[in-house]
């Protein structure tokens, strides 16, 4: 009986240091593959290595013999002792293991729920595993099935939906204010990595330029000189705020940095326009009562904070619409993987019937004489299609019959009622088995 | 014959309202798509009960106040149309729908009344006036509610309440310049409409301006609707105070519309044109 196996960790059950260390080298799929390739009792396996998780998908007649050597050979990938490993890997079987692989395609087993770069990785991992032919029935339809699976997540649910980083979240809000951020100019006081990702975010939106301000004005050219943006004095400030469209704040400044009587000032000369301010100091650098002055708008980090646990409380509930879609999927694959039991049999069938009409034609080849090619072709449309319809019925019997208890008995009957050699029920290959069961599913 | 056009144009328009709230509440596309083309027909029907009705009548259809809401809902429509297909904002008609339809449920509910036209309303000049000014009434109605979701977004955005109205609502400056848009294209269509309107009176009445209830209302309307323009384009206004300022304007344009030809009389109301 084959059973698919998945073992791996994740960020949960591994420590960082452990994860590293089978992951360090670019190459270490592919070396797991070649390895696993090398196991006479994996008959398919697929190796998933990302900074968060590292996991082995296989398929295998004898669950443990496979699951010892699978252990040992990530052991040595990663040059860490057997048992140590043992401790930190998750082991899922058949439909466990299907819907865990389904859960991560589709985002729901990540660190940041939702997070879109998985797929892209385990899309990655199925192109190395096909590369190295170590993928096989079994799995090429159930990477299908996952990619699909995601593809339904991420359309039907919110799970991608709205941000979950402080910069994301800032740039979402500056486009629900200004609607496109191309020809915006940003001031940027005072300088941090939070800032100045914020900074980096809002460029890459289309934001045309910015202004560093910082106490030191060494130090703003430093900073401006990486985002290719202007620096200017802290002086300036005040003089900017007539020009600029969002300021983001982040000195070190115990008092504030912008007043409210100063932005009041500010907005008659700027007529009115919108001006927004990410303030993520702490202490603030903003004095809060900025927020209530028409067309400005004020967050500071526990706004952010406040948006982001929002956003990952909507992800939360999609999540959980996403786990009945994944079990839908689960269900579908089971019905699917019970049908390959039939698959063998029915092929001999075919087989069979086609060694007939093969063997017949020969015999009454000298009987019909010269056959022009349409004649010819005809002849064979014809033997075949009776052959065929003969066949349909036992063959949507069986169908119908796969998943049942009663499915053995069906097939030996089969056998025995059609005298199926048993050496043709094994397929020559694995990949004209494919193209086969491909044409009938 | 005239009503089943009616009854079509409601029914299709009530539907359309329906659609425009579900696409609201559940965020799909093809919801909003469905909406949209059922408003197009509900449209279309209303279109050939105006035309109809015109026939019949040989003078615009808006001699009473169940014609006269009928052929606003019916230029707000229009003009929601047009706008559409400029800024392609979805979540535009799940408040402009609404509006039209509760103007034709009030203009359905009002029983149909026989008009006898008077002679002196057979003239272009009448349907030039009108159409002028209802079309500029439908995109100052536009303004209102451009207004509106302004102000509702602008709430969330302050109070710092990201939930679903904040994701379903379009951005600040999109609602400003709906609001803006609408005005700088409504007033014009105002100022002809009262203008075409004393052109009309000195040709039918003999007099360009005679201090009716209906004139003089206008006129205060046109009044604030110019202070806002001004505010707008001179000192720069925008954003909440602007969107407050259409509100404030568009009760004065109501009152006019509605309260005026009700309660004050005047050659203007509906009572006087020959509704019974």
């Amino acid at each position: 009986m084959l059973k698919i196996i998945n073992m791996g960790m994740n960020h949960e059950t591994a420590p960082i240091e452990l994860r590293e260390r089978l992951a360090s080298e670019s190459d270490s799929t592919l070396k797991a593959l070649v390895s696993m390739k090398g196991l006479d009792v994996v008959k398919e396996g697929l190796f998933l290595s990302t900074c968060n998780r590292v996991e082995a998908l296989f398929i295998t007649e004898e669950a443990e013999e496979a699951r010892r050597s699978v252990v040992s050979l990530m052991s040595r990938l990663g040059g860490v002792r057997a048992e140590e490993l043992q401790a930190c890997l998750y082991v899922f079987e058949d439909m466990d293991a299907v819907k865990h692989v389904f859960n991560v395609a589709s985002s729901l087993d990540s660190m940041v729920l939702g997070e879109p770069q998985i797929l892209g990785q385990i899309k990655e991992a199925y192109v190395q595993a096909t590369n190295q032919k170590t993928s096989g029935v079994i799995l090429n339809r159930l990477m299908h099935r996952a990619f699909h699976v995601a593809k339904r997540v991420r359309s039907e649910t919110d799970i991608c939906g709205a941000a979950v980083s402080i910069s994301y979240a800032a740039v979402e809000l500056a486009k629900k204010i200004f609607h496109i951020l191309e020809g915006k100019k940003v001031l940027l006081i005072g300088a941090g990595e939070m800032a100045e990702l914020a900074a980096r975010h809002l460029l890459s939106n289309g934001v045309s330029s910015i202004m560093v301000a910082n106490r030191t004005f060494d130090r703003a050219v430093e900073v401006a000189e990486r985002f290719n943006a202007l620096p200017v004095s802290f002086d300036e400030i005040g003089s900017q705020l007539l020009d600029v469209d969002i300021v983001i704040t982040s000195t070190a400044s115990p008092e504030y940095v912008i007043t409210h009587p100063q932005v009041k000032k500010s907005l008659r000369k700027r007529r009115n326009r919108p001006i927004f301010f990410i303030d993520i100091a702490v202490p603030r650098d903003v004095q809060p009562e900025v927020n209530d002055l028409n067309n400005v708008y004020l967050y500071d980090i526990d706004d952010l904070k406040g948006v982001i646990e929002l956003n990952m409380a909507q992800r939360q509930e999609a999540a959980v619409k996403a786990g009945r879609i994944v079990e839908e999927e689960v269900v579908k694959y089971e019905k699917w993987l019970k049908t390959l039991a039939v698959v063998p049999t029915i092929i001999s069938l075919r087989n069979k019937a086609a060694s007939i009409i093969r063997a017949e034609f020969l015999k009454s080849n000298s009987a019909l004489g010269e056959l022009t090619p349409a004649q010819y072709e005809a002849m064979e449309t014809l033997t075949t299609s009776i052959a065929e319809k003969m066949l349909n019925d036992p063959i949507v019997f069986l169908k119908g019959k796969a998943g049942r208890s009663s499915l053995n008995t069906y097939l030996d009957l089969t056998k025995n009622l059609f005298n199926l050699d048993n050496n043709d029920t094994v397929p020559q290959n694995e990949e004209s088995m494919r193209k086969r069961e491909e044409k009938w599913t | 014959m005239a009503s089943m056009w009616f009854t079509a144009a409601l029914c299709f328009e009530l539907l359309a309202t329906g659609g425009f709230i579900v696409f609201i509440i559940r965020q799909e596309k093809w919801i909003f798509r469905c909406s949209y083309w059922i408003l197009v027909t509900g449209f279309l029907f209303h279109t050939i009960f105006l035309g109809y009705r015109y026939y019949l009548l040989g003078v615009a259809p808006i001699l009473d106040l169940k014609s006269a809401l009928s052929f606003f809902a019916w230029s707000i429509i229009c003009v929601y149309l047009i706008i559409q297909s400029r800024f392609k904002l979805m979540v535009l008609g799940s408040f402009v729908a609404p509006f039209a339809a509760f103007l034709m449920i009030i203009s359905s509910a009002m029983p149909w009344t026989e008009v006898i036209v008077k002679p002196v309303f057979k003239s272009l000049w009448l349907t030039i006036h009108v159409g002028t000014v209802f079309i500029g009434d439908a995109l100052l109605a536009i303004a209102f509610l451009a207004a509106i979701m302004y102000l509702i977004q602008e709430y969330q955005i302050k109070q710092k309440r990201l939930g679903a109205i904040y994701s379903r609502l379009p951005s600040l400056a999109t609602l400003d310049r709906i609001n803006y848009y609408s005005i700088i294209y409504g007033f014009p269509f105002l100022t002809v409409g009262m203008i075409t309107g004393s052109v009309y009176a000195q040709y039918a009445l003999g007099r360009y301006w005679q201090w009716d209830p209906k004139e003089a209302w206008s006129l205060i309307s046109w009044l604030f609707y110019a202070a806002l323009l001004h505010q707008r384009i001179a000192v720069g206004w925008q954003g909440r105070r602007a969107a407050i300022m259409a509100i404030v304007c568009f009760s004065v344009l109501v009152f006019t519309f509605v309260g005026v030809s009700l309660l004050m009389g005047g050659y203007h109301s509906f009572s006087s044109m020959g509704a019974r």
